[in-house]
């Protein structure tokens, strides 16, 4: 098996079947203007410039982790209801591989997602990002928009057991926009709620998009954003085969 | 050596009742089944809805742990070597669901055939042999969400047989579809075996149990009631003639008096619209016919005919008497 290949084709058809969509497709254009609107005209009274730039960061992310983490189980949740989540267990393609695509193609629309609100932010209310490092600045958001995808994977594994997974994607999605430090500083968090949000990847993506936005060199949050995607990506692997190993057990591949 | 080998195979469901005081009782779906399938052989498993013919399919194909027993697939232990067995069966089922609905079918197998590890310069001549081989071509590009049933489950074939599978199974993969599109299928599979693929089929349908099968267990209640050919079954289980008579009227209230009369098997009823069908299973050389109309002499009689026993009345007496 070629495993660029499969991924490849993986995200590809994804991305298919995500365009294909009228509503989702527009769905995705235009919900992160709203995140991105509402944070401007918040931070735009009596913010610094430097603050406003952070806004930006963060309501950037803040659209890429909408698109993965809501959407992450929920996709899982559609193969079960067409019927063909029996037909990837069954195959034997090792499940990480399968869902890797899945929350690719959810990560690319999550980049999209963090160009679109720069630019929003930009034309429409004049915030400018200085791109003093530019390659940086790219690599930063690349990292970050990877490590929501790995979150994302971890959340998507957890709904071939569960069927009601999906729901953790939602829970999850406001709580992280707090922990994350996508729009407030994690100093001003209480001090117990600092080791989850070093724990936490897209803690060390934002960090690292936005001192690069700020003209800083991102390299050592983006090395730790890395290594802390690296250990989620681990344990959803591990998981993966646990959790097919439970749904296996109790019946709840084919359960809708 | 066979290609499948069960051995009291058995699995269980926990059942969840109520909110509040939550139970899980236990459903035995199946119950210790054994049976053997040769190279090369179309092995029918026959049963009634909740006989366990899918949960054993489920099993074999290892999408379900056993909770008991064992089985082997092609040498391979179905717990322990579950990704050989995956790489060297294909599965099939019948039914709307199974394909990516807004992809074309070439993009759905194309997709199937790298989870099989298809390799890529085999893979454009395969899928386009397989189009051709289940009648798609032509229609291969267009969205899946636009196809009827039928072509649905044609490329449900294709989609099992990508990556030439040793051991197809395939659980009901007529159902929903109108007889043309069923007796193609039933060319494909009799030309898949013919082509040295074992199959394991389960189906609702006598006449595609009795067309195909080399061999046919009967599945009931979770348990295997009867093993063997179709016609080992005929025989074993129906002896003698069936006697149907149409009735037009409330038969029930006869049904006693015709079991009791000499030469008599079996007697049941099955609802024919607004006329009911009586089926008399009677001894070979009892001449009871006259005898049974004479005790139906109160109601209307339509046709009435003598045959010999099929398949399905077979099937009929083993299932109701499990």
């Amino acid at each position: 098996m070629s495993v660029p290949r499969l991924i490849g084709l993986g995200w590809w058809l994804q991305m298919k079947m995500r365009s294909r969509s009228a509503f989702d497709g527009a769905l995705s254009i235009i919900y992160p203007m709203f995140f991105a609107t509402s944070v401007f005209f918040i931070y735009r009274q009596g913010a610094s410039s430097s603050a406003l730039v952070a806004a930006a960061v963060g309501a950037s992310v803040m659209g890429v982790w909408s698109a993965v983490a809501t959407t992450a189980a929920t996709s899982l949740q559609g193969e079960r209801r067409q019927g063909t989540l029996e037909l990837l267990v069954a195959s034997p393609t090792p499940l990480p591989l399968i869902v890797v695509p899945i929350t690719l193609s959810m990560a690319a629309i999550g980049l999209y997602s963090l160009v679109a609100t720069l630019l929003w932010g930009r034309f429409a209310f004049g915030i400018k990002v200085s791109l003093l490092h530019p390659l940086a600045f790219a690599v930063a958001c690349v990292v970050t928009a990877l490590s929501v995808s790995v979150l994302g994977f971890v959340l998507a594994v957890t709904a071939v057991r569960y069927r009601s997974a999906w729901a953790l994607g939602t829970a999850l999605e406001l709580p992280i926009w707090l922990i994350c430090g996508f729009l407030v500083p994690l100093s001003i968090l209480p001090h117990w709620v600092r080791p989850l949000s070093w724990l936490i990847p897209t803690t060390w993506g934002v960090s690292a998009v936005k001192r690069a936005a700020l003209g800083g060199m991102p390299w050592r949050d983006i090395a730790i954003c890395l290594v802390v995607a690296a250990v989620y990506a681990a344990i959803g692997t591990l998981l993966a085969g646990r959790l097919v190993d439970s749904a296996r057990t109790n019946a709840t591949l084919s359960l809708i | 050596m066979p290609v499948i080998e069960v051995e009291n195979l058995q699995r269980r469901y926990r059942a969840r009742t109520g909110i509040r005081r939550r139970a899980a009782p236990e459903v035995e779906a199946v119950r210790g089944i054994n049976f053997e399938v040769e190279r090369g052989e179309l092995f029918g498993l026959l049963g009634p809805n909740g006989a366990g013919k899918t949960t054993t399919i489920k099993m074999l194909i290892t999408l379900l742990l056993p909770s008991g027993g064992s089985a082997r697939i092609l040498g391979y232990d179905l717990v322990r070597d579950a990704q050989e067995i995956r790489k060297r069966v294909g599965y099939v089922f019948g039914g709307d669901r199974g394909l990516y609905e807004r992809l074309s079918a070439l993009d759905n197998l194309r997709y199937f055939s790298e989870l099989y590890s298809v390799p890529a310069r085999e893979q454009k001549k395969r899928i386009a042999e397989l189009i051709e081989l289940v009648g798609l071509t032509g229609r291969e590009g267009e969205r899946v969400e636009g196809y009827s049933r039928g072509m649905r489950q044609r490329l449900h074939i294709a989609r099992g047989l990508l990556h030439r599978p040793e051991v197809l199974f395939l659980d009901e993969p007529s159902i929903g579809i109108d007889p043309v599109g069923a007796r193609e299928l039933r060319l494909t599979v009799a030309r898949l075996v013919e082509q040295g693929t074992t199959v394991l089929l389960t189906t609702h349908y006598m006449f595609e149990a009795d067309e195909l099968c080399n061999r046919i267990a009967v599945i009931a209640d979770g348990r295997i009631v009867a093993q063997g050919t179709p016609s080992e079954l005929k025989k074993g289980v129906v002896s003698g003639r069936v006697v149907e008579i149409e009735v037009f009227g409330d038969a029930e209230a006869s049904l006693k008096g015709l079991r009791a009369l000499s030469g008599v098997i079996s007697v049941s009823v099955e609802e024919r619209g607004q006329a009911q069908l009586v089926v008399v299973r009677v001894d070979v050389g009892a001449e009871v016919t006259s005898a049974i109309l004479t005790h139906l002499g109160g109601l209307r009689l339509g046709r009435v005919a003598t045959r010999e026993p099929t398949l399905e009345d077979a099937y009929v007496e083993l299932v109701s008497g499990a």
